[in-house]
């Protein structure tokens, strides 16, 4: 059998052994299902709320990608700035990497109090949480530039702005998109958290409401469709890198 | 224009001296090799001729003006071959074009030609992972000489390549220095290319880089390797081996 359709059939087994066991354990222990539902009545609930589900996806979804762009949009140009002025990045740097130390939720009913309960504050959630990893690994890819290929720019007289936009950002591309896939992961954590500390919609609230009705069926299916949520967003950032950096895969099919 | 100079003379500060009251002189067309163990600041100097580096003492010139800054027409090629890899192969020997703003269709028909010089027609619209380290430094080489530069820089170019890959690579520089008629400025630590591509090898000693010996090489050119099998070739060889310290 072809390697990738092993590569597929391998996870699809291990799903099903963690189900099957999932689904005795309930059995023989008698497990109520207000603390463990079975898989079926979690399959169930999604079946019978998709309207719900679909509807608070697209909240949590689109906190997601707002908080996940503006953190793109201006996590990025700080790196470039940072890379060019010596001066700035030792005066901002080490506060930064400093304020890494501040547990993220504890930011959370900070931003409520300034942001309210709507979209803006799981907005700012997001971008608190992803903002850090992309000006880190944009200002890593653009400080690895190849020596050479830079002093090869400056025998050609190459202005600064040349050497940038065709040397030095697209070196630090690769780096940009490890950045990207971080903090896109975290930019979903960021949502629930955020949704968690005060919201009326969203899948973290739905998953809330749901506990505190006992629903925990309802409560595991809004966990699922996160999780799925979280895949799709990953998933869209590999894509990008795909389609933007063709070259970066090349090594996968040489002839 | 005839007569090209370059006056190097530098007595660098305390830290680290790596290259001490160096001097010589290239002549226009010249191909000037500098033979010396690594690390030896031979790459300092190489830097220094084309301006990337300044000098801590003395005047370098070129033709007449001193060297401070990088200055047009320079090619330069180093060890590894540096390609951008999100660059087609005709891509990275167009990227001098595009800074010099001189991108236009002879450009391109004068890539598609070079390319086909060093024996990589047809894979203009490859990949650099494609290639082979020994195709990737051909692609290096057309990138250092698209905009027909006078004077080409290489810093032990063909170090990396294996010995066969390497000896191809010789003859294709001195076809290409035939061709464009550049000056060229040569580092390596193989005492045999030196020799073997040479008009004039610079000996230098360990760090700091002093000239220890300089070779005239009156084999003539075209050079086969043939040559390589030469009493005076293997004469020469020893020479530079004593001033090297490896002939005792």
């Amino acid at each position: 059998m072809s390697h990738k359709i092993l590569r597929i059939i391998y996870p699809c087994v291990g799903a099903a052994i963690i189900l099957l066991f999932w689904h005795y354990y309930i059995v023989f222990f008698n497990v109520p299902p207000v603390v463990l539902p079975s898989p079926w009545s979690v399959a169930a609930a999604i079946y019978s709320y998709p309207q719900a589900l679909l509807s608070e996806s697209w909240i949590t979804f689109l906190e997601c990608v707002s908080g996940f762009f503006l953190a793109m949009a201006i996590g990025i140009p700080i790196a470039v700035i940072m890379t060019y002025s010596r001066l700035l990045n030792s005066m901002f740097y080490p506060l930064l990497v400093a304020s890494q130390s501040i547990p993220k939720v504890a930011l959370a009913p900070i931003l409520l109090v300034w942001f309210g309960t709507g979209l803006e504050s799981k907005l700012a959630m997001v971008f608190v949480i992803s903002f850090f990893p992309i000006v880190v690994d944009t200002a890593t890819g653009l400080r690895t530039t190849s020596p050479e290929l830079l002093e090869l720019a400056r025998s050609l007289q190459s202005s600064r702005l040349q050497t940038f936009t065709k040397i030095q950002l697209p070196s630090a591309l690769p780096f940009i998109f490890s950045g990207a896939k971080i903090a896109v992961t975290l930019a979903v954590i960021g949502a629930v958290i955020g949704e968690f500390i005060g919201a009326n919609e969203g899948l973290g609230n739905l998953l809330l409401v749901a506990n505190s009705q006992m629903n925990t069926s309802l409560a595991w299916a809004a966990l699922i469709v996160l999780s799925a949520l979280g895949m799709i967003l990953y998933a869209s950032v590999v894509l990008a890198e795909r389609i933007l950096m063709p070259w970066g895969h090349d090594s996968e099919h040489k002839h | 224009m005839k007569n090209l100079t370059k006056i190097f003379k530098t007595g660098t500060g305390q830290p680290v001296v790596a290259v001490k009251d160096v001097s010589f002189e290239v002549r226009k067309g010249e191909l000037v090799s500098l033979l010396g163990p690594s690390g030896c600041g031979k790459t300092t100097v190489l830097k220094m001729m084309g301006g990337l580096l300044p000098a801590t003492d003395g005047l370098l010139e070129l033709n007449g003006s001193e060297i401070t800054k990088p200055y047009p027409g320079v090619g330069v090629v180093f060890q590894s071959p540096t390609l951008m890899p999100w660059r087609t192969v005709i891509g990275n020997v167009l990227y001098p074009m595009e800074v010099l703003g001189k991108n236009d269709a002879r450009a391109k028909a004068r890539a598609h030609e070079i390319l086909q010089l060093v024996g990589l027609g047809g894979f203009e619209n490859a990949h650099p992972r494609q290639l082979s380290g020994g195709m990737q430094q051909r692609v290096a080489l057309c990138r250092a000489i698209i905009h027909e530069p006078s004077i080409l820089l290489m810093d032990e170019p063909f170090g990396a390549l294996d010995e066969l890959t390497r000896l191809e690579m010789n003859d294709l520089l001195l076809d290409i220095r035939r061709i464009t008629g550049a000056t060229v400025i040569f580092v390596t630590h193989s005492i045999s290319e030196a020799i073997y591509l040479a008009d004039q090898v610079l000996v230098f000693s360990k760090r700091p880089a002093v000239i220890a010996l300089r070779l005239e090489i009156d084999i003539p050119y075209p050079r086969t390797s043939q040559v390589r099998f030469l009493d005076k070739f293997t004469e020469l060889e020893r020479k530079a081996g004593i001033a090297l310290g490896v002939v005792k």
